[in-house]
């Protein structure tokens, strides 16, 4: 039996493949499936629930703070993603150029990633804070204000603070992943098209944006997947206030099913996130890995 | 149930009538509550509670504990979660009957299951008969069918009106208002005078609590009796705009404010009047800095005022011990939670916790704590004033998810702020509140 076993590559392919096959089904599967089925159920916190069907999910869509929390989500992703993008891009860029101290700067443009987010958070809301902002501070004895800024207590000054961390937080991911990718473009590109008379920005549109994409690809796939699912920042800087302008799907959630007791009405939120989460890894795999054109065709 | 010998029953008996004997000297008159208990031999205890607030609560607390060892030979092992966070672990250890023997909670987490929690009407019974009696609210929480105790309370933690006599002084205020009208105008001259006061009206757990007073003191409240939700009502209507004109004198930025905001800018001096426990004292009166600590001379303690209602409407954090059905050791966590609550332990834990948690049985109003400073004593009746979070309603899951989801605290912040007039805040508030208690 064992030597059949030993002899066998099918039986030694699957005999290697179980402890990942394990790992995956315990620590992904059954979390994933036990989310969606108590999405389908009425479940507290120390109370086993009943099957409920879609009930969850008719109340959610009625219900107004979801909503909200819903659009919030899509804002702050979408307006994150594309600052995070830009400026990740930019600064790859520069840091790519012929810097001094071109190291120092590529490891110090990191910190903002390394610091624990919940740390980074605490100090961004003291930075925001209506009585001590150092912000408002410094523009009032600069004389440029009169009022300190109410950067959390209004709904729209919130969103907008909340997604400055998150953009401030994020950039150097986008930033220092870009750059590994620019320095795998080979030079000799670069020196052909200038001896051919391309222009600074030929050369960016024609060599480095296509060979970059695949790059970008993942990069962001991942960066509006981190976005997406943001809770730290807001529940330190804000929890979901004021009047519940800055709540995400996310905070919504645990405030529901953990705060609230509400697992199943929780769980249904969570498991709304992931049809714009695929949606987005979908967009990016089609939309952006595209092979043909890097190879400088076309799209077919 | 355990079988008992004659010796074990003189050894545990010996051990609550000592502890009996030591409080005659203050509560002579309740000689007749009677308490016999036999822990199982070589219990051990696990306990889980809130962290400690103020570092006294904790040191009493386990000194306590000790004494409770030495004098029973019962282990007793206590971990310590951030309040917020023993909720889903107390809901985890009823569901999947593992964890703690006792849980100290908060509010109504009894209530979401009450059929695992321990029967501990006998605790209850004796230290309330000794004990001059529970307040009105304990009950509420704990007693919920008037007939069986599922939790032994513990108190609560007192949240009232903390201010700067200086600054009242100044606006022309001689002494704290004692009702809703004189309130607002005590507001309106401090901001006049360019010392406004402030309340958080972000989502902050525990100091947005004011916004139930106020609901309450103009009559309004989620819930009937019946648990039917009446929340859009012109009492609540009324008390929305009563908001509003408060909110019109608040310091700016309270939409955004946190439960630590509000320390944060009364210790810099930037607020003249908030709510709060009474660590704002407590945090002036021990800090390094000398102009920090001058400012605890100025600070003044008040109950929050009554309103259109004419009785004290307060809200407080409640916190209930439970023991849980599974623990092997039933009698040894009766054993624990009465002897935590006699007056040896009790009086001691109340002093070391500096006015931090007010007491839910009459007879501890009389613990020097209260009087050795006059700051503490508006803190004193905390439990006697306040109303249970799912007031006027039963409590359980409809009540905790309401609470929550701040929906009160919510519909103040939209029809203060103006952002919602009071009679759509009060409509938004009526259509989330009916989601959690439709069943």
């Amino acid at each position: 039996m064992l030597s059949r076993l030993q002899n066998s590559r099918n039986g030694l392919g699957l005999l290697f493949m179980l402890p990942a096959t394990l790992l995956l089904v315990v620590f992904l599967t059954y979390p994933l499936g036990l989310g969606i089925w108590l999405g389908f159920t009425d479940t507290k916190v120390g109370r086993e629930g009943m099957f409920v069907g879609l009930e969850n999910y008719e109340f959610l869509w009625d219900d107004a703070v979801t909503r909200l929390a819903l659009f919030n989500t899509l804002f702050y992703t979408f307006v994150a993603s594309v600052l995070k993008f830009f400026l990740g891009l930019w600064l790859a860029i520069l840091l790519n150029e012929r810097l001094p101290f071109k190291t120092f700067f590529r490891s110090v443009i990191l910190l903002p990633y390394i610091v624990p987010t919940a740390l980074s958070a605490i100090a961004f809301w003291w930075l925001y804070d209506a009585q001590f902002s150092i912000i408002s501070w410094v523009l009032v004895k600069a004389g440029w204000i009169d009022n300190y800024i109410d950067f959390l207590g209004d709904p729209w000054n919130a969103r907008f603070s909340v997604l400055a961390a998150n953009v401030w937080r994020g950039v150097p991911f986008v930033a220092i992943t870009l750059l590994a990718g620019l320095q795998t473009i080979s030079p000799s590109l670069y020196e052909a098209a200038a001896i051919d008379g391309a222009t600074a920005w030929q050369r960016f549109r024609h060599i480095t944006l296509p060979l970059l994409t695949p790059m970008i690809a993942v990069v962001m796939t991942f960066s509006v997947l981190f976005t997406f699912t943001d809770f730290q920042l807001i529940y330190v800087i804000t929890r979901g206030g004021p009047l519940n302008a800055t709540h995400l799907m996310a905070t919504l959630s645990f405030q529901r099913a953990i705060s609230g007791g509400a697992l199943g009405e929780g769980a249904a939120i969570a498991i709304s996130m992931v049809p714009f989460l695929l949606a987005a890894i979908l967009f990016s795999y089609f939309g952006l890995q595209r092979r043909a054109w890097q190879q400088g065709g076309s799209d077919k | 149930m355990t079988e008992t010998t004659r010796r074990q029953f003189i050894q545990s008996t010996s051990v609550a009538t000592g502890a009996v004997a030591a409080a005659p000297m203050l509560f002579s008159t309740r000689a007749s509550a009677q308490w016999t208990n036999v822990p199982e031999k070589d219990a051990k205890l696990r306990v889980l509670r809130w962290s400690r607030f103020v570092q006294g609560d904790i040191d009493t607390y386990l000194a306590n504990v000790k004494k409770f060892t030495e004098k029973t030979g019962i282990e007793v092992r206590v971990d310590n979660e951030g309040w917020e966070d023993v909720r889903p672990k107390a809901a985890v250890a009823a569901n999947t009957g593992a964890g703690p023997d006792i849980i100290l909670s908060t509010n109504d987490d009894a209530n979401l299951y009450p059929d695992k929690l321990l029967d501990v009407s006998d605790v209850c019974d004796y230290l309330g008969k000794k004990y001059g009696g529970w307040y009105p609210a304990c009950e509420t929480y704990l007693k919920p069918d008037g007939k069986k105790w599922i939790g032994v309370p513990l108190g609560a933690s007192g949240a009232i009106m903390v201010y700067r006599q200086s600054y009242l002084k100044a606006a022309g205020i001689n002494s704290f208002p004692k009702n809703t009208d004189g309130f607002l105008k005590m507001f309106q001259a401090l901001k006049a005078k360019g010392t406004p006061g402030g309340m958080a009206l972000g989502n902050a757990t525990g100091d947005s609590g004011w916004t139930h007073w106020l609901i309450w003191a103009f009559g309004g409240s989620i819930v009937d009796k019946n648990n039917k939700v009446i929340i859009n009502s012109p009492q609540t209507i009324k008390a929305l705009e009563f908001a509003k004109e408060l909110y019109a004198t608040f310091i700016p930025g309270t939409l955004s404010w946190l439960d630590p905001n509000n320390n944060k800018a009364f210790l810099d001096g930037q607020l003249s009047v908030t709510n709060n426990g009474i660590s704002i004292y407590y945090a002036a009166k021990n800090s390094d800095n000398p102009t920090v600590k001058a400012l605890a001379a100025d600070i003044g303690h008040a109950p929050f005022p009554m309103g259109p209602v004419g009785i004290p409407t307060e809200y407080h954090l409640f916190f209930n011990q439970m023991i849980f059905k599974y623990t092997k050791y039933p009698n040894a966590a009766k054993e624990f939670l009465r002897f935590m609550m006699e007056e040896e332990q009790y009086g001691a834990w109340l002093q070391g916790a500096g006015g931090y948690v007010s007491h839910p049985l009459a007879a501890y109003g009389k613990n020097p704590i209260w009087t050795v400073d006059p700051k503490h004593t508006p803190y004193r009746d905390s439990v006697k004033n306040m109303r249970p979070s799912g007031y006027a309603g039963q409590l359980g899951y409809a009540s905790a998810g309401a609470m929550a989801d701040f929906i009160v605290c919510n519909m103040v912040a939209e029809a203060g702020s103006g952002s919602k007039t009071p009679a759509e805040a009060a409509q938004r508030a009526q259509k989330r509140a009916e989601r959690y208690y439709k069943s």
